[in-house]
């Protein structure tokens, strides 16, 4: 009796487990939809003619779509030039920034030298200060150099980067001693050391940081803002930013120009996820 | 010979190391700390649109700028402002990271890196697109979140023109798009909660919410100050959605602290005064960030 019981009350448990687990599912279905609804309805709306947003119910899958938008926000709103901008700046910046910060971040990690700690703790004290504070005293500076209207404006201040040189310092540090000395002794200088051995066993870490500037850099809106006052100089942020204050009527150009702007960092994202999420937890350990 | 050589290298790596620091030691001293001070000087200026022609016009006013800001209404719009943002933002965007990491946690969630792609993917969107769109979701007549609400009976809302309804507004874009960000570090957090102290409460007879408010909870304490601190920073400094959406009205409900900096700095050149409203913010972070470090610090004591 109790036997034969016993496997019944076992199953109707695993059922009602078994439910749960799928209303569990469902419920987080329905949230991911909601999270996505954004997106869903920004990419079918830049594919409708004038006016195909506007309607109720909104349309989510567009039945004829269009390249309108896209062949407007090209033809006659300086994208294509506010896109060459956004790469450009958004490149040279990742590239520069990657060589200073990783050349200062092997001295403090590889080197003993008189200051070394101080230094290096300056440096994490001006993480506190919010760049607002600079941004006066460096406008007037670039101002003087003839710098505002030109990529070198947006490039040059964004080179250095203490949080660049922690990340760098932090996994240069695990790199043994023994290699670079063996480096030594087969007469390695000590710029060869650091771009021969040490630079390419950084390789996970310095796709990590070289994502993250260069999407911090491409979603920058502030800065270009302030920078930039000439059409043809504007980045993507920029641009689209203008855009809604003669266009707030032409939903589906202003989607169309959301896409462009947004998607391609969504794209590198998702080829390249693996080292954002290992950024987000190197960073997250300091706390 | 060798010796010498040895002595050789060695003197010449004491000098190689500050070779290898100095661009970037160079480029933050130009860029961040020369300009740190200069601004901070500049808070003491009357550097304005006149100055910018000339300099000779520069006059040093003392605590002229401060005093001036707080006795202007709208500097204090901001500050309620920004405060009524963080308030409300912080708590939310915690509460969604975590409750979002504690699904995603639970053993019966199928698809799990699914979810955790399209929870993340708001967090490396550009902030100035999403805004827009979303500046679209919250038409009056067309909008999402109206045509979602008339299922329920919810009359249209102007949320973006409504001075009460503006705020609230832009903190559910900010959380929508930060929750993911947050999410990740409490998932790396979870991995790290003991299941040996699980089991023990398990065994103690604990059911799943004491485990959670005994075990989980405490655990995560860590994850969750430093989650709190950088978001409060952040939230301290928003700029893109008002600048975007709502261009800190209606009524100036929405006029954050940096949107007002910008627009007296760099739409009215008045770079002395704004530069003491830099020094302000400045305060207001480094202030928040030495209290969540003394309460670290106290817990950390007992």
């Amino acid at each position: 009796m109790i036997a034969s019981s016993q496997p019944k009350a076992l199953s109707r448990g695993r059922t009602r487990r078994f439910v749960a687990g799928l209303l569990f599912n469902a419920f987080l279905l329905v949230v991911l939809c909601l999270v996505m609804a954004p997106f869903v309805w920004m990419i079918s709306a830049s594919f409708l003619p004038d006016g195909g947003a506007t309607k109720i119910p909104p349309v989510f899958i567009p039945l004829h779509p269009t390249l309108d938008q896209y062949h407007r926000l090209f033809a006659g709103m300086n994208f294509g030039r506010s896109f060459l901008n956004s790469f450009i700046v958004a490149s040279a910046v990742t590239v520069s920034s990657l060589l200073v910060n990783s050349l200062a971040a092997f001295a403090f990690a590889k080197y003993r030298f008189t200051g070394r700690k101080r230094l290096f703790g300056w440096l994490l004290s001006l993480m506190v200060i919010p760049g607002q504070v600079t941004m006066f005293p460096v406008f007037l500076l670039l101002n003087r150099l003839h710098l505002i209207n030109n990529y070198w404006g947006l490039i040059i201040p964004g080179m250095a980067s203490v949080f660049g040189i922690f990340l760098f310092r932090q996994f240069m540090e695990d790199i043994p001693d023994e290699l670079i000395e063996a480096a030594r002794l087969d007469g390695c200088g000590d710029f060869g050391i650091f771009a021969r051995i040490v630079l390419p066993l950084c390789t996970p870490i310095l796709v990590t940081i070289a994502l993250f500037t260069f999407l911090g850099t491409w979603n920058d809106f502030m800065w270009p803002l302030i920078l930039m006052s000439n059409n043809d100089m504007y980045t993507l942020p920029v641009t689209l930013a203008n855009l809604i204050g003669e266009h707030q009527a032409d939903t589906e150009l202003m989607m169309a120009g959301a896409v462009l702007t947004t998607l391609p960092v969504m794209v590198l994202f998702l080829f390249l996820q693996k080292y954002y999420i290992r950024g987000i937890m190197a960073g997250g350990v300091k706390g | 010979m060798k010796k010498t050589g040895k002595s050789m290298s060695r003197l010449f790596s004491q000098r190689v190391p500050y070779l290898f620091l100095s661009p970037a030691l160079a480029l933050l001293f130009i860029f961040f700390v020369l300009p740190v001070g200069a601004a901070f000087l500049m808070s003491f200026t009357d550097f304005d649109l006149y100055t910018l022609g000339d300099f000779g016009s520069l006059r040093w006013v003392g605590f002229n700028n401060y005093l001036a800001l707080f006795q202007n209404a709208l500097f204090w719009q901001a500050l309620q402002n920004t405060a009524y943002f963080v308030l409300l933002a912080v708590p939310l965007s915690i509460a969604a990271s975590l409750g979002m990491a504690l699904a995603l946690d639970a053993k019966a969630v199928r698809l799990k890196p699914l979810f955790r792609l399209g929870f993340f993917a708001p967090v490396v969107t550009t902030l100035v697109a999403v805004a827009v769109v979303w500046r679209y979701l919250y038409h009056p007549s067309y909008g999402l979140f109206n045509w979602l609400l008339s299922f329920v009976g919810i009359a249209p809302v102007d949320w973006l023109g409504n001075p009460v309804w503006a705020m609230p507004a832009l903190v559910l874009l900010a959380v929508w798009k930060n929750f993911g960000y947050n999410m990740m570090i409490f998932l790396a957090g979870l991995q790290g909660v003991s299941q040996d102290l699980r089991d023990a409460a398990r065994i103690d007879g604990a059911g799943p919410w004491q485990e959670f408010l005994n075990i989980t909870i405490p655990q995560l304490a860590p994850t969750t100050t430093f989650v709190a601190l950088t978001t409060v920073i952040g939230y301290c400094q928003f700029f893109a959605e008002p600048y975007v959406m709502t261009n800190g009205g209606p009524l100036n409900q929405t006029m954050s602290v940096v949107l007002l900096m910008y627009r007296e700095g760099f739409r009215f050149w008045k770079m002395g005064y704004a530069a003491a409203l830099a020094f302000v913010l400045f305060a207001l972070i480094l202030g928040i960030s030495l209290s969540f470090m003394q309460v670290r610090r106290e817990k950390a004591a007992i």
